[in-house]
């Protein structure tokens, strides 16, 4: 190994730079510094008066929690948690029988993820409010959030890849999100040597259609690149639309310590699809049927109740086959983003080691194509001339560019990791206008609407990857940190900083008005299709099927129907299924059972959930409401009365 | 015989009563902390619903906690009669345009007043009947004392809601109805005076 060449040199002058930057802030700061000027005048502009709402929800990946949060937006305040890869024992996602199945993959059951990219459904390339999709990254997977209910409805698995992180970015009207692998793979998967990566490890780059009415998913066709890494990904939008961008890292293809070999090439690529082709080549049947498994997860609104689909195919389109599919874009030193200006016209790539912004232009990039300005040809894919694509380079953009939002008036914002500050430069000119420092070194940015046709250029929320200092110490591992910051001015100002959960990796902003007026307030009774629903509590019975009991049991203010229960014995197989018979808004009831070992429940209004129990001891057990409901919620308790396995006691329960 | 313009004036107040078809009569509204979105009840013609879906049965669950009786709509003979009542009201009232007999319109004003007053004092009977009459056995909140009738007109605090009892759309169709005959009785007066003098 070549401890001491260059790239090694480079790397360490990188990071004496970002230890040097932590430490005079540090050493500025003699411990806090607000980073506001005139604190008061920002006060007010983040402030939500009580009873008064946010302007934006912002919608935060949760990172390494799988979680999505939601946020209010100027004031920051967290306003829900939403599970969608990882269990949730709060209110048993993925534990009751209804989710469980939400959570199949070929892997067999997977109760957790590392969820990265938020990303709205768009209309006419602006968000719409319908879903936020989002991707698992460990066990490649996009999920599709419901923002009715702003509830998990369907997730599918992505075959044949391997760190899902260029995903879900969607195309103009949400034809796509698409997915893609950080990490190359064996393709098909088979045993053979770290050593052959480059004979054998293959990326692929994956269309999942969504269907315009409901939402569902399905893995359209996938396309075999070359064993790079696919990093981040945007789509085309006006004139670029019916193209996607994706930013590769190690074209070196490495396979071991990749911060120094796959940091070896003066350019990587971004590699421009185009999906339009794409589905010309399907049709005319220039595909291969490649054999693999994947699972599609579906909640069925109807019954309330998640099931499973296992596919074993899926078409796969090789570049070699079919010219014209998929081009390489000359792009410097490990691009990490790629982001596309409202117009259309502007492909930004955010290139981690550079030190410019390369600018490249689509109708360059076109023209280049028609010219066959070629660099060389990899495995199909045409390397485009890097001066016959770019349209400009932002110079001196701080260190570490990662990625780039726009205000909609002209200009863009990148976020710069290493020398942790937002750099505000003009479209066109290509000229840095201001910038402002970070706490600390910020990883993605976002503006609502900011990757789409026409964002709403008020606010800038800086999402930062360090936290150090800036809020009160909680022990080794503290919340991360975001900043908001004002854009509506020309001078960017910063108003506010709020912790958010997990690690926000990417989030997503919309005017509130868009999402509000379809928020569901309760699950309509008549419409619960559930086969163990019950409507009402004449209903609620306990039924013996061998060593299977079925408790059908009812919930409303303020008890649970049956609430005193004997006849079970050890071993039985016990099926909650319980059905919240209110149809008020806000009145969920919980359930929490002594012994139970899996989860309690949180059941909304007007639905039924089920959870499984196996009970191991004799005795008399206590269950409760866990959601406090109204004045007498202390009394919405019952018992269960467990009898050893040879016991002649029948099934017995109150009615009423 | 009947001057023409206290003739249009019945016709009108005699259509006019076909809004309570359309309208419901009375509101009462409930106002509390934790119901920002409202909670409400509409007396129809020939029905009692929720102010919005769900309501009545929200209003009946919260009801449980003092013991009072289920509010059931179909359970009430009023809610039967009243469409009859009325309709029968508007022919009668038709029939005094036809006939333009002075009696006639006498008798009409005198009997839709009996029977708004009749209306309202069954309304007040079974407000008391709900407010009075509760199940103190099965009720988990028990006020010494303490009685939960709403209102006819006018608002009430009742523990945490707040009542609002008022004529809605019907309810205001048929005072203005009888207004109408009212006037045309006055009109006919002067008409006298006119003559007489
Ligand atoms: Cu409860």
């Amino acid at each position: 190994m070549k401890l001491f060449s260059k790239p090694w040199g480079a790397g360490t002058a990188v990071l004496v730079l970002l230890f040097l930057g932590l430490y005079l802030m540090g050493g500025c700061q003699s411990g806090q510094n607000s980073g506001v000027i005139g604190s008061g005048d920002a006060a007010s502009k983040v402030y939500v008066a009580p009873g008064d709402y946010d302007e934006f929800y912002a919608f935060m990946s949760g990172g390494f929690s799988g979680n999505v949060t939601v946020h209010g937006l100027p004031s920051g305040r967290l306003l829900k948690t939403i599970p969608v890869f990882s269990q949730f024992p709060e209110n048993g996602w993925g534990y009751s029988e209804e989710t469980k199945a939400m959570l199949m993959t070929s892997d067999d059951f997977q109760p957790w993820d590392d969820a990265h990219h938020p990303e709205l459904s768009q209309t006419d390339g602006v968000p719409d409010g319908r879903w936020l999709f989002i991707n698992a990254n460990n066990t490649p997977r996009v999920a599709r959030i419901d923002l009715k209910t702003f509830e998990t409805a369907e997730i599918i698995e992505i075959p044949n890849s391997g760190g899902n992180h260029a995903s879900p970015f969607v195309t103009m009207n949400t034809e796509y999100v698409v997915a893609s692998t950080r990490f190359s793979v064996p393709i098909p998967q088979r045993d053979v040597s770290i050593d052959s990566y480059k004979e054998n490890f293959k990326g692929t780059i994956t269309f999942i259609k969504v269907d315009p009415e409901t939402g569902h998913m399905e893995v359209a066709f996938q396309i075999l690149v070359p064993g790079y890494d696919y990093d981040l990904s945007h789509s085309g939008r006006g004139p670029s639309h019916g193209w996607s961008f994706f930013t590769c890292y190690n074209t070196e293809e490495a396979h071991t310590l990749l911060e120094i070999n796959a940091s070896q090439n003066d350019k990587d690529f971004i590699a421009a699809v185009n999906w339009k082709k794409a589905e010309e080549f399907i049709k005319q049947g220039k595909y291969k049927t490649m054999k693999t498994v994947y699972y599609n997860n579906r909640m069925d609104e109807s019954t309330q109740t998640a099931s499973s689909k296992k596919y074993t195919s899926v078409p796969v389109l090789y570049p070699k086959d079919v010219p014209g599919l998929i081009y390489y874009l000359p792009t410097p030193k490990s691009p990490h983003g790629v982001d596309v200006d409202p117009s259309g016209q502007y492909i930004i790539g955010g290139g981690k080691l550079a030190t410019v912004i390369p600018v490249h232009s689509f109708d360059k990039m076109l023209k280049a194509i028609e010219n066959e300005e070629f660099e060389k040809v990899i495995d199909g894919i045409p390397v485009l001339k890097y001066d016959a694509v770019i349209a400009g380079e932002v110079e001196n953009p701080g260190l570490g560019p990662l990625h780039t939002e726009f205000d909609g008036k002209g200009y863009a914002y990148t976020s710069a990791f290493i020398s942790s500050e937002v750099v505000k430069w003009k479209i066109g000119t290509w000229e840095v206008v201001d910038r402002i420092p970070t706490y600390y070194s910020i990883g993605h940015l976002m503006i609502p609407g900011g990757d789409s046709r026409k964002p709403w250029g008020k606010y800038l929320v800086a999402l930062n990857k360090l936290t150090k200092d800036r809020y009160l110490p909680t022990g080794p591992e503290l919340a991360h940190s975001a900043q908001l910051i004002d854009i509506s001015g020309d001078k960017m100002r910063l108003l506010l900083d709020f912790p958010t959960m997990g690690e926000p990796h990417y989030a997503q902003g919309i005017a509130a008005e868009l999402v509000k007026p379809n928020s569901v307030k309760y699950f309509k009774l008549e419409e619960n299709n559930h086969p163990y629903a019950i409507k009402s509590e004449e209903e609620a019975r306990v039924e013996r099927k061998g060593r299977e009991v079925h408790i059908y049991m009812s919930t409303i203010r303020t008890h649970f129907m049956p609430d005193n229960i004997e006849g079970i014995k050890v071993g039985d197989k016990v099926y909650w299924h319980i059905t919240n018979l209110e149809q008020d808004w806000d009145i969920p009831h919980g359930f929490a059972l002594k012994g139970m070992r899996t989860a309690e429940l949180l059941i909304m209004p007007g639905q039924t959930r089920t959870i499984y129990w196996e009970p191991r001891e004799v005795g008399v057990f206590p269950f409760y409401c866990t959601d406090f409901c109204s004045a007498l919620h202390q009394e919405m308790q019952g018992y269960i009365r467990v009898s050893p396995r040879n016991s002649k006691i029948k099934i017995s329960y109150n009615k009423r | 015989m009947m001057q023409r313009v206290s003739r249009i004036l019945m016709t009108v107040a005699s259509l006019l009563l076909l809004l309570a078809f359309v309208f419901p009569l009375w509101r009462i509204s409930l106002d509390a902390p934790q119901y920002p979105e409202g909670l409400g009840l509409r007396i129809w013609i020939n029905t009692i619903t929720g102010e919005k879906p769900h309501d009545l049965e929200n209003i009946n669950g919260l009801n449980h906690y003092i013991g009072m009786q289920k509010i059931v709509p179909d359970s009430i003979p009023e809610l039967v009669y009243m469409p009859y009542i009325v309709a029968v009201m508007i022919f009668f009232g038709l029939l005094v345009v036809a006939f333009g007999k002075r009696k006639l319109l006498y008798s009409w004003v005198v009997v839709m007043i009996l029977i708004s007053l009749a209306g309202l004092a069954d309304f007040y009977k079974w407000g008391y009947d709900y407010g009075h009459n509760l199940d103190t056995e099965h009720a988990a909140i028990k006020i010494p004392g303490m009685a939960y009738q709403p209102p006819v007109i006018g608002s009430k605090q009742i523990l945490n809601f707040k009542a609002f009892s008022f004529p809605d759309v019907g309810g205001l169709a048929i005072v203005l109805s009888i207004g109408l005959g009212f006037a045309a009785i006055v009109i006919e007066r002067r008409e006298d005076k006119n003559q007489n003098g």
